[in-house]
């Protein structure tokens, strides 16, 4: 896996995409493995390219213990106008204990008038989900939750 | 796998608002959300089949949408918002990772 890391370092883009679809079909081998930091962070990286994060600005409403993982009620609130000039684009979350670490990806926009989205996601274990906030102004907003699972929501 | 989607989307919406108001939607729609991971009673691989986007729209501009991947629960759930400035006719689609969709509609009228 390093090494499919160091020779697409030095080519384009879509090499890059190419590489992460060898990345996806290794892990639908693997199934029952949870991702690997480098997985989450090239997930993290599709999503939001190389902007650094800043914590804090968004409200994250998750349980502390979730009963049951296949179903893990999430509400995520973005301090933000949401006017034209001004407004969130995305809500990305990532899951970074699964199988695979995408959860889902929020599309936002002024005619939202509020920039919350309430849903309900799947977790294999305990973990740490990562949610990250586009907002129109480039910038990316961080929060994270450690959610504890007392039965696992992806394989059973 | 060609077989239409035949989910029964569900949708809360106010009917009646005034203008400026923002509304929150609520939508539900069937559906198994299988991984491609789980295997079945006799250890066979449940074949993959996942709803892969959700587009709302008010009067043809798109108002919220969302990318589905492995870790969004069966039967996706969603609660979101709108900014209501006239009298909106609200579409709601779900496209399957195969090109399926399912339409639903709704109309929100202004006081």
């Amino acid at each position: 896996m390093q090494a499919v890391a160091a020779a697409v370092s030095t080519i384009d883009r879509r090499a890059l995409l190419r590489a992460g679809v060898w990345l996806v079909a290794i892990t639908v081998a693997a199934p029952a493995e949870a991702s690997s930091a480098d997985e989450v962070a090239a997930a993290i990286q599709e999503l939001i390219g190389d902007i650094v994060p800043v914590a804090g600005g968004i409200a994250l409403q998750a349980p502390e213990t979730a009963e049951n993982g296949a179903v893990v009620p999430l509400t995520i609130a973005v301090d933000s106008p949401m006017t034209d000039a001004q407004h969130v684009r995305a809500i990305h979350v990532i899951a970074t204990r699964n199988p695979t670490p995408g959860v889902a990806s929020y599309w936002l926009g002024p005619l939202s008038g509020k920039a919350q989205v309430t849903a309900r996601i799947r977790l294999a274990e305990k973990q740490t989900v990562i949610v990250l906030a586009a907002l129109s102004d480039g910038t990316v907003r961080r929060v994270t939750a450690d959610i504890s699972v007392s039965v696992g929501g992806c394989l059973t | 796998m060609s077989a239409p989607l035949t989910g029964k989307p569900r949708i809360k919406i106010p009917t009646a608002v005034k203008p400026g108001d923002v509304i929150e939607i609520r939508t539900l729609i069937d559906h198994p959300m299988e991984t491609g991971y789980r295997k079945d009673a006799a250890g066979r691989t449940v074949p993959r089949d996942i709803l892969a986007r959700f587009l709302a729209r008010a009067n043809g501009e798109t108002v919220f949408a969302a990318d589905f991947r492995n870790a969004t629960s069966a039967n996706p759930y969603l609660v979101f918002f709108a900014r209501i400035t006239g009298p909106a006719e609200f579409e709601f689609v779900w496209t399957h990772e195969d090109g399926r969709s399912l339409r639903a509609t709704a109309r929100v009228a202004v006081t």
